[in-house]
């Protein structure tokens, strides 16, 4: 996200603010909302496809609110309200093409408008056919589950990304053989996909509250947290969707707090420690143990501001428009273990997973006519919970090895834990003794933290490792 | 606190406004850029680089090109508390004296360290590099009335014809963007420059406000940051895997720089300038040298010694130097053909690591003569 995009978002957020009617608000929001899809794509090799990964970004929502919706629930007039502003969204974008370059919201020109009524109309039927289909209401869930996830592993698998965009580049004339995974950058599918996912879940569980198609859409596309969320639950996002607006004057407040809080961690400190910190290049050309854990420590801090600055803008601007988003991160490198870590290092996620992956695994596990042993249950747990986490950022063997370090890390935490409680009672021992030891935890947690960074900031295991060595002052 | 009013916050709004107004008049009025550009975490927190800051790449090469003289001289190790038992050489010229595409200790003036010259006295003789990647003697003006203040006790000068011309005098975006340290020059040695020169960058007020000068600011403290991956790697340069060839095929051009010849005339070239030069140090023995340049042997090498220069411009650039350097009782070494043209990378001037070495043997005699 770029300053001036945020100096836009922050503008759309203040009118929100101000809005006086509570309707119209939430049409404002929705209308912003679909057009930051658009904008926020960045340009890619394949012709139109910054046009079509976002309208793909409608297509879903619109059928994940079909297939979620209660069988018995009937359209009404503001869900055909929303399709309409949605779709007419849509092709307004791509009408732009006729008015002139600069006028483009998308990087670059977009497709004929016949083209994208098509599709658009396209997904329209299918949406509203899907509405129709409530007797197979079930498989479709599990088919959009399935459908989700197979999109997931091809846009996070580099080869799969590059077979799909050789494809692409042959259906618009464009030599396949050129294709690289990086002309599929969907932006945003991440966090689309998680909250589209959890209204699935929801769904299935008998959860979900009732969502109006334009209510659907804006807490899957909400233009704050659209990039790098945080994933809200959909039961509280709807709650501040119809509650009555907090006084202007606290959301500025407080939403204005947050905004500089995040423009100063990301723009100021995240993007200066990057100057320096570890990467691909310098892992490999730095001399000594001393100056390559600077530049880890530095990495370390560079991604904590970069991440949980991005989480107060989301939150700040999310605020000014009276909407409390869920904090993603809690003074995480201040943790004395790894499982608070986890607790206060990208919140929604790990509540997200230990909700539909955690909970229903370590259920079904104990549930067994022969229960799993707890220890085991956990341990398959964590790895399973943290090997997703790090296949979520891309399915590589230094995200699934990252993924796993901390599996192992949450296991023995949580065997040391019950080793000690029943024979060292910590409370009963001296104020010095239990900060002493609440400091070198935190130390050694951090530490155990900084650690693992260096399989998600480096590509290839065999460069980790040397990076490892070289950290112990071993020359490999 | 709480339920703050939207006239509270107004209130608010209006005096960080008002605040944020007066720091920056107050910045355009003291001008702090310079005092700002000396204070330097390098040869303090970091070692000093050994040349000086330049580059494109900075995420590769975790140097950059920045304006500010201040902040370049102050980070390069000759900035630091002279030794006090070295004799103290600064190599002057452009990027084959820089060393594009060379480590620091393959430079030229890596090469003469490697020597390890002494004086009669048992003194080190340590070469310092202050190359600088543009070519015109008027930036090698600048950066030689700047190293006065680290007490050398010698220069090396390495120049070359595609510098001296007058039109090429101002074109380097350091002497554009430093025109008031460029007029003082001018001045000082009563040169034939013009000190209204269109190209001279002329900030205004609102140029010298906190926000008119965020770019610069935001250079300062990025070289800062990148004193972190210097002293880390060591690398200050991007080296790239493979690079284009200086050409050896040429144009059947015979103009140098608009001039059709048959002669190059003593007004053509910035003597002036050159003068300026060799007087700024002083009493000190500066060593003027005619840096080495690949001779091509493709097509239409007849017409030109290399993609810079037609044989009939260059032939008679040496003659004058030649007839300026004895007039002038300098210390002049020729090198011009010096190097093989096999040693020379991607331009007719910049040297191999091999090229290198044998430029800093080859001159090391020149050197040890005027040791003390």
């Amino acid at each position: 996200m770029t300053l001036t995009t945020l100096a836009l978002f922050t503008a759309a957020a203040l009118l929100a603010g101000l809005w006086p009617a509570a309707r119209g608000r939430r049409w404002f929001i929705l209308a912003v909302s679909v057009l930051a899809v658009y904008a926020l794509q960045p340009a890619s090799a394949v012709r139109e496809l910054d046009y079509w990964l976002p309208t793909a970004s409608l297509a879903l929502c619109a059928l994940g609110w079909a297939v979620t919706r209660p069988a018995s629930a009937a359209l009404t007039r503001e869900d055909g309200l929303a399709g309409l502003l949605a779709g007419g969204l849509a092709l307004g974008v791509s009408a732009l093409r006729y008015v002139g370059p600069s006028f483009y919201l998308t990087p670059t020109q977009p497709p004929a408008l016949e083209l994208a009524a098509v599709a658009v109309l396209a997904a329209a039927a299918l949406g509203f056919g899907l509405t129709r289909a409530a007797g197979i209401n079930k498989a479709m869930l599990w088919g959009l589950l399935v459908l989700i996830l197979g999109l997931f592993i091809v846009l996070k698998t580099d080869i799969l990304t590059q077979g799909v965009a050789a494809l692409l580049r042959s259906l618009t004339g464009q030599a396949p053989n050129l294709a690289r995974a990086a002309d599929l950058r969907w932006l945003g599918f991440s966090y689309m996909a998680f909250r589209i996912l959890a209204t699935i879940r929801e769904r299935q569980n008998g959860r979900l509250p009732a969502f109006s198609l334009g209510e659907y859409f804006t807490y899957v596309l909400f233009f704050p947290a659209f990039l790098s969320g945080p994933i809200d639950r959909p039961e509280r996002f709807l709650k501040d969707a119809h509650a009555a607006p907090a006084p202007f004057a606290d959301s500025l407040m407080e939403g204005g707090r947050r905004l500089a809080l995040g423009l100063f961690k990301k723009f100021v400190l995240a993007d200066t420690l990057a100057l320096a910190a570890l990467n691909e290049t310098n892992a490999l050309q730095v001399n000594g143990a001393g100056w390559m854990w600077l530049i880890l420590y530095l990495y370390a801090f560079r991604i904590y501001f970069d991440f949980s600055g991005y989480t107060d803008l989301a939150i700040g601007l999310g605020r000014l428009m009276g909407f409390k988003l869920p904090e993603n991160f809690n003074n995480p490198y201040l943790k004395p273990s790894l499982t608070l870590f986890w607790n206060s290092w990208h919140i929604t996620l790990a509540q997200w997973i230990r909700s539909y992956v955690f909970n229903p695994f370590s259920r079904a596990m104990r549930s067994r006519e022969k229960p799993m042993a707890a220890w085991l249950v956990i341990l398959l747990g964590q790895i399973m919970v943290m090997g997703l986490i790090g296949l979520w950022h891309g399915i590589t063997w230094n995200f699934l090895i990252w993924g796993l370090w901390h599996a192992l890390g949450l296991f023995i935490n949580s065997r040391w834990t019950e080793f000690w409680r029943e024979r060292w009672d910590e409370s009963s021992q001296p104020a010095w003794l239990q900060k002493g030891l609440t400091a070198l935890s935190t130390f050694a947690t951090f530490n155990y933290v900084a650690l693992g960074w260096v399989w998600f900031a480096l590509p290839e295991p065999g460069q980790s490792l040397r990076v490892l060595a070289c950290l112990f002052g071993v020359n490999v | 606190m709480n339920n703050p009013s939207l006239s509270f916050l107004l209130r608010v709004v209006v005096k960080a406004a008002l605040l944020f107004a007066a720091l920056n008049l107050i910045f355009a009025v003291l001008q702090p850029m310079p005092a700002l550009g000396s204070l330097s975490a390098y040869n303090a927190l970091f070692p000093g680089r050994e040349r000086l800051p330049f580059g494109e790449r900075p995420d590769k090469a975790y140097n950059f090109s920045l304006y500010s003289l201040e902040a370049m001289f102050a980070s390069h190790r000759a900035a630091a508390v002279p030794a006090g038992d070295e004799f103290r050489v600064m190599v002057v010229g452009d990027s084959s004296v820089w060393g594009t595409l060379l480590t620091p200790e393959q430079t030229l003036s890596g090469q003469l360290n490697a020597l390890g010259l002494k004086t009669s006295s048992g003194q080190t003789v340590r070469f310092y590099n202050f190359g600088y990647p543009t070519i015109s003697i008027t930036k090698d003006l600048l950066v030689l009335d700047w190293i006065r203040r680290y007490d050398p006790d010698m220069v090396i000068w390495m120049t070359t014809l595609e510098g001296m011309p007058r039109s090429k005098q101002l074109t380097s975006p350091i002497l554009q963007n430093n025109a008031a340290a460029v007029r003082r020059l001018i001045d000082a040695y009563q040169i034939d420059l013009d000190k209204n020169d269109p190209a001279f960058a002329t900030p205004g007020f609102w140029d010298q406000t906190i926000v008119g000068q965020r770019r610069a600011l935001a250079d300062l403290f990025r070289l800062q940051v990148y004193g972190v991956l210097w002293a880390a790697t060591g690398v200050d340069q991007y080296y790239p895997e493979k690079y284009e060839a200086y050409a050896v095929d040429l144009e059947a051009d015979p103009l140098f720089q608009k001039l059709s010849g048959p002669h190059l005339k003593r007004e053509d070239l910035s003597l002036d300038v050159l003068r300026a030069g060799m007087a700024s140090q002083g009493g000190i023995p500066v060593l003027l040298v005619n840096e080495p340049m690949a001779l091509s042997t493709g097509k239409n090498s007849d017409i030109r010694y290399n993609f810079f220069y037609p044989r009939w411009a260059y032939d008679d650039y040496r003659v004058i130097m030649q007839e300026e350097a004895s007039l002038n009782q300098w210390h002049y070494l020729d090198l011009w053909d010096a190097i093989d043209a096999k040693e020379f990378t991607n331009s007719a001037i910049h040297l191999t690591p091999a090229g290198s070495a044998e430029l800093a043997r080859l001159m090391a005699p020149a050197v040890q003569q005027r040791l003390p």
